[in-house]
């Protein structure tokens, strides 16, 4: 290996590495709001890039229908509640987010050809589809089981992914598709070629670490979402609903996942479930956090990335096993410094 | 055994089957009884323990490939290569269970799914277990000279293994051990405090529903007489959960019923959705997701209370056979030191609990330990018990250092506690509850257990349940749920449970709390009993009359801190006491 391939190497490895420290970004976000060990995150990872490779292609993406669908069902659930509770002003919303918002959104898809936009256009169009997908999967599928162990929780999660899968197959077919890249821009620096998409990547992931940080620590919503991850009932003694708490990270989350598939898209042939093995790198870096540090889960995630992308040089067949086993020397520290009798909930 | 006569026509069935079914429900039935002694497996460990593993498929390959390898390329008896297949199964579980059964729940299933992403990729990429494609030429199996060829000759054996681990099972859950597992989930802390070491009894449901995958596996390879990775992907081993949760996690036999449904169902969607989605691809995973979700949400017990509703199975045994008492603990001598706490302090984090506690218990004492809420007597209890334990200070227990050891291990030199808030098993019976405590005066392990070798010393423990029951004045609901309790005689049975575990001295957290009168009449007159026989009890107690009539010293605590100390009718009359409750006199 001289130089120039450990430079090329290194350039992959962040790249990639980028990518997972959002996606454990996303997970330790939603597993300190919800206690759902998110395993569904990588399947937004497919969607996003998948939805927009749809339009490219000049097809009708099917997540638009699994938007109607999930919304159609959120609206029949929450109406026969509201009924029941006598709470038919819940019904304005109700109906606003469900129904009318994914029928707007089908109208601009049907109507717009989206495959003729601009690119910005379609990643637009993208997440607007895929994102409101990952509240209503809190609703549909977590939100009746929130006060749940982490067990039965994790169980839905693996439940709720399996299904992602398969519904990912039947939309997208098992081919794997590529989108155009944001820019074709190449610059080089010293003996390194750096592409336009690699620093489309490291650039947005750095913004949107950013704008998370902001939204913790400056919002009123970022710190609600803080105080429900610290102490639950604390919070909503003071008045943060939790179900909204679990919506909204479940909401950033799958805009997080979302736009990583579109931001890797170009750069990797993404299959309808490439999104799994992506979406537990990000756990392996989330792990090496302990499920709890953001930076912490930042820095794993570049090492994971980097692991990754050596260990593909040196030998290719067995890079995701090196990258898994990663975890092990992570887990012996981890049980050698802690030291209690775990109570379950 | 008319309760028994379900289960008779259900083996009946078994054993005819072979003799009638069509080829095609053989093999059927054969993978059922396949997938359900890896689902047995899980029950044992997420339903009844829980932890819960999605590798459990790659153990099942780590049996199947095994026996491939070695009998293919060096020729090796298959029968040795089970036992191979056990030990490297039984290696590769205990590093992991060491690795992530000390950390929180959530690190285990984690740890499998990188576990079983591995072991798939590296079956797929390793030459020699021939990759993708696989390894075939398996041998037959042969046993006493007949060789099982066809899938109506292995049927037996499958279900022969199968019928095996359902007993096994059931033997083990029903023993000493199989209390301490089923205190697991929910019980942690309790089952600690009686002296089970629950880490260990986690890696050995871990390694046990790894051994049972292992022999699946096995099977599976001499049953096919191929392998290659497929079946043993990550995803195979997420739907064997789906089996044991959709069956009913907690019962045994839901495995069995949990295999077959979603074994029937699967091969019923895979002909069915390509047809009706016209496209080909595994879309039954789609139905079993949502299927999974709506079982977690709807009926999270499974399908097994359900098959128990219909038909009716075996009652629960009713009856507590007399048995030699269990040998005692020599007391020490009236007036001994029990316990010695010496300027004992707890912080949690810039919060001080306890500051500079010091007290004394002897050997045939009651010393009471009373002050206001929050003047941190449940703290001090914890902190004497080995739960929590102290931040700087010196806690000896006749003469020996405790305050480092764990809680289990001081249990086992003789101290028994009770809890403020009741800890015991809801759903299990009083007797098996009381007898979590008598833990540390068996010493039979799982193997024999599971072989029902230990029933002697299982009746020895039960009837001291029962006797310490009868004791405490329980003794008509000895086969009642816990739960079903009402709160003050759930404090009892804690009594009865600690004095089980037969101690010399007792920390009684609040006893008479919610008992009436007559009822804590009682209790003070066994309290003296105890007494007298020379054990110490160190009690908190907020009735004072109940404290006062039987105490022999009194420690009052107030803001973490000792504020008296004395005979009952000194602290009464002591100023600092009357204002710590009563408020000054301005």
């Amino acid at each position: 290996m001289d130089l120039q391939i450990a430079l090329l190497l290194g350039q992959d490895g962040i790249v990639n590495g980028a990518i997972y420290a959002l996606l454990a970004l996303a997970l330790v976000l939603v597993f300190a709001v919800t206690r759902v060990i998110y395993i569904p995150q990588g399947e937004f990872v497919a969607y996003g890039a998948l939805t927009l490779a749809a339009f490219q292609a000049g097809k009708t993406p099917g997540t638009l229908w699994f938007l109607l669908g999930a919304g159609v069902l959120v609206a029949v659930i929450d109406t026969v509640i509201a009924v029941r509770a006598g709470a038919l002003g819940r019904m304005k919303r109700i109906v606003l987010w469900n129904l009318a918002y994914p029928a707007v959104v089908a109208g601009l898809v049907l109507g717009l050809e989206p495959a003729k936009l601009p690119l910005v256009a379609q990643a637009a169009l993208s997440l607007v589809i895929v994102v409101p997908l990952g509240p209503m999967i809190y609703r549909l599928a977590f939100q009746p089981l929130a006060e749940a162990s982490v067990l039965v929780l994790l169980i839905v999660s693996v439940a709720v992914h399996t299904a992602m899968v398969g519904l990912g197959l039947l939309f997208f077919g098992a081919e794997g598709s590529r989108t155009t890249p944001f820019s074709e821009a190449q610059f080089t620096l010293g003996t390194l070629n750096v592409n336009g998409q690699t620093l489309w990547v490291i650039g947005s992931s750095i913004v949107l670490i950013i704008a998370l940080y902001q939204f913790f620590g400056r919002t009123l919503y970022g710190k609600a979402l803080r105080a429900t991850a610290i102490n639950r009932v604390g919070a909503r003694l003071m008045g943060i609903s939790t179900t909204m708490a679990g919506k909204l990270s479940f909401t950033l989350a799958a805009g997080i996942g979302a736009f990583s598939g579109i931001l890797i898209a170009p750069i990797t042939t993404v299959y309808y479930d490439t999104g799994f093995l992506v979406g537990l790198k990000g756990f392996v870096a989330a792990i090496i956090a302990g499920l709890v540090s953001y930076p912490l889960a930042a820095a794993g995630a570049i090492l994971v990335g980097l692991l990754e992308s050596f260990s593909s040089f040196w030998a290719s067949a067995f890079k995701e096993v090196i990258v898994f086993t990663l975890i092990i020397p992570v887990l012996v520290w981890r049980s050698l410094t802690s030291h209690h009798v775990e109570e379950e909930e | 055994m008319k309760q028994r006569l379900p289960l008779l026509v259900f083996l009946a069935l078994l054993a005819i089957g072979p003799s009638v079914l069509p080829e095609f429900y053989i093999t059927l039935l054969n993978y059922i009884g396949l997938y359900a002694i890896v689902a047995i497996g899980l029950v044992l460990l997420t339903g009844v323990g829980g932890l819960t593993s999605f590798g459990q498929a790659a153990f099942v390959g780590l049996g199947a490939y095994t026996t491939a390898y070695l009998t293919t390329a060096h020729a090796v008896s298959p029968w040795l290569t089970l036992l191979i297949g056990l030990t490297v199964t039984a290696a590769v579980a205990l590093i992991l269970g060491f690795l992530t059964l000390r950390l929180s729940g959530h690190y285990l299933p984690l740890g499998t799914i990188a576990w079983g992403l591995s072991l798939y990729f590296l079956f797929g990429n390793l030459e020699f277990l021939g990759g993708h494609t696989g390894l075939t030429g398996i041998p037959v199996l042969g046993l006493f000279g007949f060789e099982l060829h066809t899938g109506r000759e292995f049927y037996y054996l499958i279900w022969l293994v199968l019928l095996g681990a359902v007993l096994a099972t059931q033997n083990l859950l029903d023993s000493r051990e199989g209390r301490a597992i089923r205190a697991l989930k929910g019980g942690g802390l309790m089952a600690e405090s009686m002296g089970v070491n629950t880490a260990r009894t986690k890696i050995v449901i871990f390694l046990i529903a790894a051994l049972f995958a292992c022999v699946s596996g096995w099977l599976y390879a001499h049953l096919q007489r191929f392998v290659n990775p497929t079946p043993f992907g990550l995803h195979i081993g997420i739907e064997y959960l789906f089996m044991a949760v959709v069956g009913g996690a907690a019962h045994v036999w839901g495995a069995l019923v949990g295999a077959g449904v979603i074994t029937i169902l699967k091969q019923w969607l895979q002909d069915l959705l390509p047809k009706l989605l016209g496209q080909s691809g595994n879309f039954e995973a789609i139905f079993f997701g949502i299927l999974l979700v709506l079982v977690l949400q709807r009926a999270r017990d499974g399908i097994w209370p359900w098959v128990v509703r219909l038909i009716p199975i075996k009652a629960a045994q009713r009856v507590v056979a007399e048995a030699e008492p269990l040998p005692h603990r020599e007391m020490p001598a009236l007036g001994t030191v029990l316990l010695e706490v010496k300027d004992a302090c707890k912080r949690f984090g810039g919060l001080v609990a306890n500051n500079n506690m010091s007290l004394t218990v002897k050997a045939g004492e009651v010393m009471a330990l009373i002050g206001p809420n929050g003047a941190g007597k449940s703290t001090m209890f914890n902190c004497i018990s080995g739960v929590d334990p102290v931040t700087s200070g010196e806690v000896r227990f006749i003469g020996e250092r405790i305050d480092h050891l764990e809680s289990r291990e001081i249990a086992r030199r003789g101290m028994g506690r009770t809890f403020q808030h009741v800890r015991l098993l809801p759903t299990m019976s009083v007797l098996e509850n009381v007898a979590i405590g008598a833990h540390l005066r068996g010493s039979k392990g799982v193997l024999s257990a599971s072989l029902r070798l230990e029933r002697a010393e299982e009746a020895r423990l039960l009837a001291e349940a029962k006797r310490q029951l009868e004791r405490v004045g329980l003794g008509e609901h000895l086969f009642d749920e816990a739960g079903s309790l009402p709160l003050g005689q759930q404090r009892v049975l804690e009594i009865a449970r600690a004095l089980c575990a037969d101690p010399c001295l007792l920390l009684l957290d609040e006893p008479a709390a919610g008992l009436r009168y007559m009822e804590k009449q009682a209790l003070a007159e066994l309290l003296r009993k105890l007494r007298g026989e020379g054990m110490g009890i160190l009690l908190v107690e907020h009735d004072m009359d109940f404290v006062m009539g039987l105490a022999d010293r009194v420690v009052v605590m107030e803001f973490g801190e000792k504020i008296s100390e004395g005979l009952p009718e000194e602290v009464q009359k002591d100023p600092v006491v009357l204002e710590a409750y009563l408020g000054g006199v301005e």
